[in-house]
């Protein structure tokens, strides 16, 4: 008889679908996949209903991906089905480790969310005031929508997570290793950050890098880069220093500082944070006043420290 | 009763701490709302100390070091100086009012003054409430 194969489901939350894409960028690796596993479940490409989920035993998945955040009760509705179904949950991409790029959604509330979204917006018809509501009457019928949450959450806030797989989206020669390691049962112990270095991404830069003493900070276009030069020594924000590697370099090689998608590096409670501290401590001045202005060269600089993971940050979200 | 604040203190071994300790010594009267923490420099305390103060139920963070040139390690003040405003920024941010952390120099031999800050910022943070971070984190976990 042969062996049984592996069964596993993919899952998108509050996400781009850019990890969904990260999966398929394994090329013909993912006919591998399908070939040794059965894909039982992966909105994006297989066609699948969550009753189809409901409907399995406990425990009949060998591993499921979940990728995005937990932005509304249906995210969070299936996450739980996940893990109730799968041996292995792992959280896919920066949105399920630390929230992401939708997790900077917790700067503002909920209420100015739906104002923006359905009220004030330029695009919204005069005079409109309808917001969507978690139950309503259509002709007499009640109608039920997912609830949208008061803020964003990791997947690890709201289910136990066994592996996290960072970045955005994570690299898919990791995403291939990943899913070796989990054919193999070679996995690191439960918890563990997996596709990823356990160093900082500066140690596989190649640029070359002196002492870092910063008079200007600019944005990437407004000046000319030296391409051999590291990023953060020419006052461009490179997030390097503070993020754990694995990802290859991409972005320092493509001339854009590093943004912090595989999070902060091993022991490292909070990112930005931890970045706020290297990045500050190389301004060149010790004037006060002349310190203030080169640190107003860096536009809305909460965003760019939790850019992937405000909600896995110390404060997490606004308290406005 | 009346609100009384929680400010954590992170002082300076070699100047803020012993200033702390002058103004003891001498006798002068400051409110007790202070938690000292000592550390070696201030450019010690990262900014993750003070999130995670806050974060943890103090309602304001006082970080006192040594004055600019006067730094047992050189430099080391320098780094919270620079690092200081960055924070603040980001605080703000968070909607976390800039009067709750503070940055001052404290020599050993200011007792009074740090007596006189001390008394400031415990009345500045009093008049701004209890801080909710904690609370509001918690209850986070239960109503989505």
């Amino acid at each position: 008889m042969a062996a049984r194969k592996l069964q596993i489901a993919l899952y998108w939350g509050a996400a781009c679908g850019g990890c969904d894409v990260a999966v398929l960028d394994t090329n013909e690796f993912i006919l591998d996949v399908a070939a040794a596993a059965d894909i039982r479940f992966w909105p994006i490409a297989v066609d699948g209903k969550y009753h189809d989920l409901e409907a399995m035993a406990d425990s009949e998945l060998d591993l499921a991906l979940f990728n995005g955040a937990i932005r509304n009760s249906e995210n969070e509705h299936v996450a739980k089905l996940l893990r109730q179904k799968s041996k292995l949950l792992v959280a896919f991409g920066s949105c399920a480790h630390m929230g992401g790029i939708p997790g900077l959604a917790n700067l503002v509330t909920k209420d100015e969310i739906l104002a923006t979204a359905y009220l004030s917006n330029a695009s919204i018809e005069p005079g409109n005031q309808t917001i969507p509501q978690a139950r309503t009457a259509v002709d007499g019928m009640p109608l039920e929508i997912p609830s949208f949450y008061r803020r964003v959450y990791r997947l690890c806030d709201v289910v136990d997570v066994d592996y996290f797989v960072p970045g955005c989206p994570p690299a898919p020669d990791q995403v291939k290793a990943v899913l070796l390691a989990v054919v193999k049962g070679e996995l690191p112990p439960l918890g563990s950050v997996v596709g990823a270095s356990e160093r900082a991404l500066c140690d596989d830069c190649q640029r070359t890098k002196s002492e870092k003493m910063v008079r200007h900070f600019h944005r990437p276009f407004e000046i000319l880069q030296d391409p051999s030069r590291c990023l953060l020594e020419q006052g461009i924000l490179c997030m390097g220093s503070a993020t754990r590697s694995g990802c290859g370099v991409r972005c320092p090689n493509s001339n854009q500082g590093c943004r912090g998608c595989y999070g902060p590096l091993p022991g490292v409670a909070d990112h930005g944070a931890s970045f706020l501290s290297a990045l500050a401590s190389i301004v060149d001045s010790k004037d006060p006043k002349e310190i203030d202005q080169i640190l107003a060269g860096l536009p809305d600089f909460i965003s760019f420290a939790y850019r992937f993971g405000l909600p896995a940050s110390t404060l997490q979200r606004s308290y406005r | 009763m009346s609100f009384e604040p929680k400010i954590v203190g992170f002082l300076c071994n070699w100047c803020s701490y012993t200033g702390a300790d002058l103004a003891g010594t001498s006798r002068i009267q400051y409110p007790p709302n202070l938690r000292v923490v000592r550390v070696m420099c201030s450019a010690r305390i990262e900014p993750t100390f003070v999130l995670r103060a806050l974060a943890g139920g103090a309602d304001g963070v006082l970080i006192c070091g040594c004055h600019p040139g006067d730094c047992h390690y050189s430099e080391g003040n320098y780094k919270a100086m620079r690092r200081f405003p960055l924070l603040k920024r980001l605080l703000k941010d968070h909607g976390v009012d800039n009067d709750r952390v503070r940055l001052e120099w404290v020599s050993a031999s200011e007792g009074q003054r740090f007596a006189d800050i001390v008394t400031d910022m415990t009345e500045r943070v009093r008049a701004l409430g209890p801080l909710r971070i904690k609370s509001d984190l918690q209850t986070d976990l239960v109503e989505r």
